[in-house]
């Protein structure tokens, strides 16, 4: 290209951090069973680290098998004692006080799901700790009003629900959990991700000054192994789960031939989808907010980027011009917008796709973004010249790593896109509303944004077709799996 | 001397034409101690072929209007009330007294009326405009699963068969059925019936056979989206669920009877094998209240 | 060559717009970056009157403010411009003389536009012969509705001749072209047909200039820079009038266009109160106390 926008100038933005000294954290974690804090009966702990300095932030209790134990059992007997005999009014009631004092501990919230993550502080701040506690008011109104949702079937709640979070959206995921859980009359066992469970605990705080009945919701902390004690547990009636296909297939075996009820929320390779008379540069912040939104720890993340090839050199060029102003650092720093990557481990893994990407034959393009020495981190990236069978146009990467390939016609697009296992989002952009209309029932994707991408709402039903899971979470359509029919 | 009676062939109904078994197999099943005939004991290889006929077809199926299946269905049940005489005869044939027989019929002629009725109405049982607090326009809409497999009940060879198929391709899905094993005789005319009325091949295929045999290569196939077992054998169950996680299927478990009973009359049946799908898009705000324009 | 068909300018979508806007407007600006990006806004400015009571006197104290913005503060820039009606130009050349502040004149039946062709071109030449450094034009708005973009076009490059060494500002009133596609679309026009600066607005119609119009016609620049190599300035005008907004514009500018077009050759603010709100600013930087308007000349 000849003219080249240069972006570096001799003005730059000073550190703007956010600051943590109102926040409250122990340095020592218990487990929350029946409303009060206990110790856990493994005897063990394991260190929370801050994923942006290494730091440790707090030792978290690791639930074991008599933990756990005591978790189902205290949900049980306040399902069997209270909660289920509470009617939905009451029971809304308390949901709407969560909601309420998750709204009033916001920047406490935000400020420790950000050291506790790696999520930058813009987006706790401004996404996942509003709409967790949107989610917990739109579900509180939903408790006394079931009936509405389901007319002729006389909806009834299931009991005891295992619910297994993942450390990509902490608090939000939570949220989306525990909601629709207690609007639908359930009591509720919650393990949080094990490099994120902060938040959680905090939530337990919240809980109990909310004057929850004890035993209600039961917050436990651990590893998988954890998670799979409660899935296994036959006092549990609903599984529910946020994570990766593979561990998603694991549990879906282990309750295969019981009543437990289940929601999968699994992974995703979301194509999103880029026509000659889209709205270019809005389409370009689409692509950005589609791939680099938390760090691209997204399942719906926009990570296979169709192009339509008379706008592929154009796009390309805007789009690596945008990325010249992504600021990579500090998740505390208001103006940084990719923070760190949630753990070692997981950033191993995107190293490893990177290098599958390279050693496929695609070309890496990275701005030249300064990232810290200490932490876990990675630059934006792309890769153009990536063909549909390569490995990085396939598989979930779960990370800040965007796979470009072209497209000649719509025919041609939808069976690209559609080409996976997957079917849990994409995107479109164009200007034409008939063309939005046939690739939205075209694509087999449990949300379609449209000249737009990963946006959320607790209205708005979210989850996937295929191997991106089962059940929606979200609006209306959010509290069928937590109810049983006649 | 009497007229020397035509036996008839049976034989599977795959992408709307009807082989025999690939396999040349068959199977004796009797009631009141005669044989039926000698159907197909259809082979995993016909599953595979009955599963491509239903992928190939799921496409054209599901852009239909709404209107149209309605009316496909009601079809079916036009030409089928005009066999009855022959399915309560094989119905009798299998063992139901007459009168049974006959409410069978009836009843399965009826059932296809009321899911005929569905086709275009559930759609709006189960869509939502979703009112999210930003700028956008975002509504949900149930889409049909793709291509389900169908373990049919044993003990109600019509009625309980056309309970599981009405719903399902009322709800634009094609599917792949396994009919009766002792009782397999009306699958195979009703197989006649649709192939006369204007269901295009590939939208319902029937396969006979033995269900030990069959039933795991139905759980495990990797282009089958959901599976219906009617039944209550709790290894079948649980070895299904197992085999079903290879693609995620979805799977539902329906117990082996009661078709009489109005619970098989419910549009949830039809929502059970839906996807719902979200879609957003961007509300402009020019000329509005509060245009930021 | 074919020629070029202004409806299909690229499209612009507002939601997506404003999904940018918000990006911007939740930077942080802190410390020295805030410091000198007031300093920078001060410089930016085109002090304007353009009110149907000026008098000659009015303009003259104008044209002393904007080279001595708060004297009791030393070391601060002059703006970059001041700006006033054709009649005033004469005045203003002489009082800002030597001092490095250029004066702009609005012209071409400013602000509505309507006018015969002669009159429009004879009221920039008045302008330019009397010492305008900069002529401030505005779009035929009628035309361009009426689709007669050719007519639109043309007419900005009859004036664009009769500027000589001016540099033309082009006005587009956006508040009255009703979508951003539309925006997009005289943007386009404007430079095509040799703007040296597009602007949003005459500051006499309401809604002026918002950060959302001026990212559109900051990717148009970009365009067109990238089709060219030609560089073209962006002025916001109306209805900025304190320094967060101002800069949240200069962010805007950094990432859309780097830091190539933060100077006054190629960015400035269309404005009458912003000096003062900015200079309350600085001192509140300085000394740490909240300032009064009390203390800053109102000229």
């Amino acid at each position: 290209m000849k003219n080249k926008i240069d972006y570096s100038s001799d003005w730059n933005l000073d550190p703007a951090p956010e600051s943590t000294g109102h926040i409250k954290l122990k340095t020592k974690y218990n487990l929350f069973i029946g409303g009060k804090w206990v110790k856990p009966k493994s005897g063990k702990y394991f260190a929370t680290i801050n994923p942006a300095t290494e730091h440790k932030i707090a030792d978290v209790a690791e639930a074991g098998q008599a933990d756990v134990d005591a978790a189902v059992k205290a949900a049980k007997t306040a399902y069997d004692t209270v909660w289920s005999k509470l009617s939905g009014k009451e029971r809304g009631k308390y949901i709407y006080r969560i909601a309420r004092l998750i709204q009033e501990k916001a920047r406490e919230f935000s400020v420790i799901e950000s050291l506790d993550s790696g999520k930058v502080i813009r987006e706790s701040r401004d996404i996942d700790i509003p709409l967790a506690a949107a989610h917990f008011f739109y579900y509180a109104g939903w408790a006394d009003k079931l009936e509405y949702a389901f007319p002729n079937r006389q909806p009834k709640s299931l009991g005891v629900a295992a619910q297994i979070t993942p450390w990509n959206f902490p608090m939000l995921m939570i949220a989306w959990k525990i909601a629709p859980a207690l609007a639908a009359g359930n009591t509720v066992v919650l393990k949080p991700a094990e490099t994120t469970s902060l938040t959680a605990l905090k939530l337990a705080e919240v809980i109990q000054e909310a004057g929850l009945p004890d035993g209600v919701v039961n917050i436990v902390t651990g590893y998988g192994k954890t998670g799979a004690m409660m899935v296994e547990h036959k006092d549990v009636d609903k599984v529910a789960f946020t994570g990766s296909t593979g561990v998603g297939k694991i549990i879906m075996k282990s309750i295969a031939g019981t009543n437990k009820k289940s929601t999968m929320e699994l992974g995703g390779k979301a194509a999103n989808i880029i026509f000659e008379d889209a709205p270019l540069d809005q389409a370009v912040e689409g692509i950005i907010n589609g791939i680099y939104f938390n760090q691209g720890h997204v399942c719906c993340a926009g990570s296979r980027l169709f192009v339509q090839e008379s706008v592929y050199d154009v796009v390309l060029r805007k789009l690596k011009d945008r990325m010249e102003s992504l600021y990579v650092g500090d998740p505390m720093d208001k103006n940084t917008d990719i923070g760190a990557i949630n753990s070692k481990k997981q950033l191993d893994v995107i190293n490893d796709y990177i290098k599958i990407g390279k050693a496929e034959g695609a070309d890496i393009y990275q701005p030249k973004c300064k990232i810290p020495k200490k932490g876990f981190w990675c630059k934006p990236t792309l890769f153009t010249n990536v063909a549909q069978s390569n490995r990085i146009a396939q598989e979930e990467i779960f990370g800040p790593v965007l796979a470009i390939q072209t497209f000649r016609t719509v025919d041609e697009v939808i069976t690209k896109a559609n080409n996976t296992p997957y079917g849990l989002s994409a995107g479109v952009w164009t200007d034409k509303g008939s063309k939005v209309f046939n690739l939205t029932s075209q694509l087999k994707a449990g949300v379609v944004w449209a000249n737009t991408y990963n946006k959320f709402d607790p209205t708005s039903p979210f989850g996937g077709y295929k191997e991106s899971g089962h059940g929606r979470e979200g609006g209306l359509h959010g509290l069928e799996p937590y109810l049983k029919f006649d | 001397m009497s007229r020397i009676e035509v036996l008839k062939t049976y034989k599977i109904y795959i992408g709307g034409k009807f082989p025999r078994t690939e396999s040349g197999r068959y199977y004796q099943p009797e009631a009141n101690g005669k044989v039926l005939g000698n159907i197909c004991l259809s082979s995993r290889k016909d599953l595979r072929n009955a599963v491509v006929a239903a992928r190939s077809a799921q496409g054209g199926w599901v852009v239909k209007s709404a209107y149209n299946r309605s009316q496909i269905l009601y079809r079916i049940a036009e030409i089928l009330e005009g066999r009855r005489t022959q399915f309560i005869e094989e119905l009798i044939q299998q063992g139901s007294k007459k009168a049974q027989a006959e409410k069978e019929v009836n009843l399965s002629i009826d059932r296809l009326i009321y899911f005929a009725g569905w086709c275009d109405k559930y759609t709006q049982i189960f869509s939502s405009v979703n009112p999210v607090a930003s700028s956008h326009f975002n509504f949900s809409v149930p889409e049909p699963t793709g291509v389900v497999a169908i373990l049919a009940p044993e003990e109600s060879g019509l009625l309980g068969l056309i309970s599981q198929i009405a719903p399902t391709i009322a709800g634009g899905n094609t599917c792949v059925v396994l009919a009766s094993e002792n009782k397999p005789l009306c699958s195979v005319t009703l197989a006649e019936v649709l192939s006369t009325s204007d269901v295009p091949g590939g939208v319902i295929n029937i396969l006979t056979g033995n269900r030990k045999e069959l039933i795991l290569h139905f759980a495990t196939h990797m282009d089958v989206n959901a599976l219906i077992y009617c039944g209550d054998n709790s290894t079948e169950i649980k070895s299904i669920h197992e085999a079903a996680v290879d693609n995620l299927k979805r799977v539902m478990i329906r117990d082996g009877g009661g078709y009489v009973s109005d619970k098989y009359e419910s549009p949830y049946l039809i929502y059970s094998l839906q996807e719902t799908k979200t879609t957003w898009h961007p509300i402009e705000k020019i000329g509005a209240a509060g245009s930021v324009y | 060559m074919a020629e070029k068909d202004y409806r299909l300018s690229p499209r612009v979508d507002q939601v997506g717009i404003q999904d940018r806007v918000d990006r911007i407007t939740k930077r942080s600006v802190k410390s020295e970056a805030k410091r000198k990006g007031l300093l920078m806004t001060l410089n930016m400015i085109d002090l304007t009157t353009l009110e149907g009571a000026d008098t000659d006197f009015k303009v003259k104290q104008m044209c002393y403010k904007a080279q001595h913005l708060h004297d009791s503060f030393p070391g601060l820039p002059t703006t970059a411009a001041v700006c006033v009606y054709p009649n005033f130009v004469k005045a203003a050349v002489n009082e800002v003389k030597g001092s490095g502040v250029k004066v702009a004149s609005v012209a071409t039946a400013f602000p509505s536009g309507h006018s015969s062709s002669e009159i429009k071109l004879l009221d920039t030449k008045i302008a330019v012969d009397n010492g305008a450094h900069e002529i401030d034009m505005v779009i035929s708005r009628g035309k361009f509705h009426s689709g007669e973009y050719n007519f639109v076009h043309d007419e900005i490059a009859a004036i664009k001749e009769a500027c000589g060494k001016a540099r033309l500002k082009v006005i587009l009133e956006t508040g009255e072209l009703g979508t951003f596609d539309k925006v997009r679309r005289a943007s386009d026009i404007a430079m095509d047909a040799g703007a040296d600066f597009i602007k949003t607005s005459t500051g006499k119609i309401s809604p002026a200039a918002t950060l959302p119009v001026t990212l559109v016609m900051l990717e148009a620049i970009k365009d067109y820079y990238y089709e060219t190599g030609k560089m073209i300035g962006m002025k916001p005008a109306g209805g900025i009038s304190n320094s967060k907004l101002a800069l949240q514009y200069l962010l805007m500018v950094k990432e859309t266009l780097g830091g190539k077009w933060l100077s006054n050759e190629w960015f400035r603010f269309g404005a009458s109160s912003l000096a003062n709100d900015v200079l309350m600013q600085i001192m509140k930087q300085e000394s740490g106390n909240y300032q009064s308007k009390d203390y800053f000349s109102k000229d």
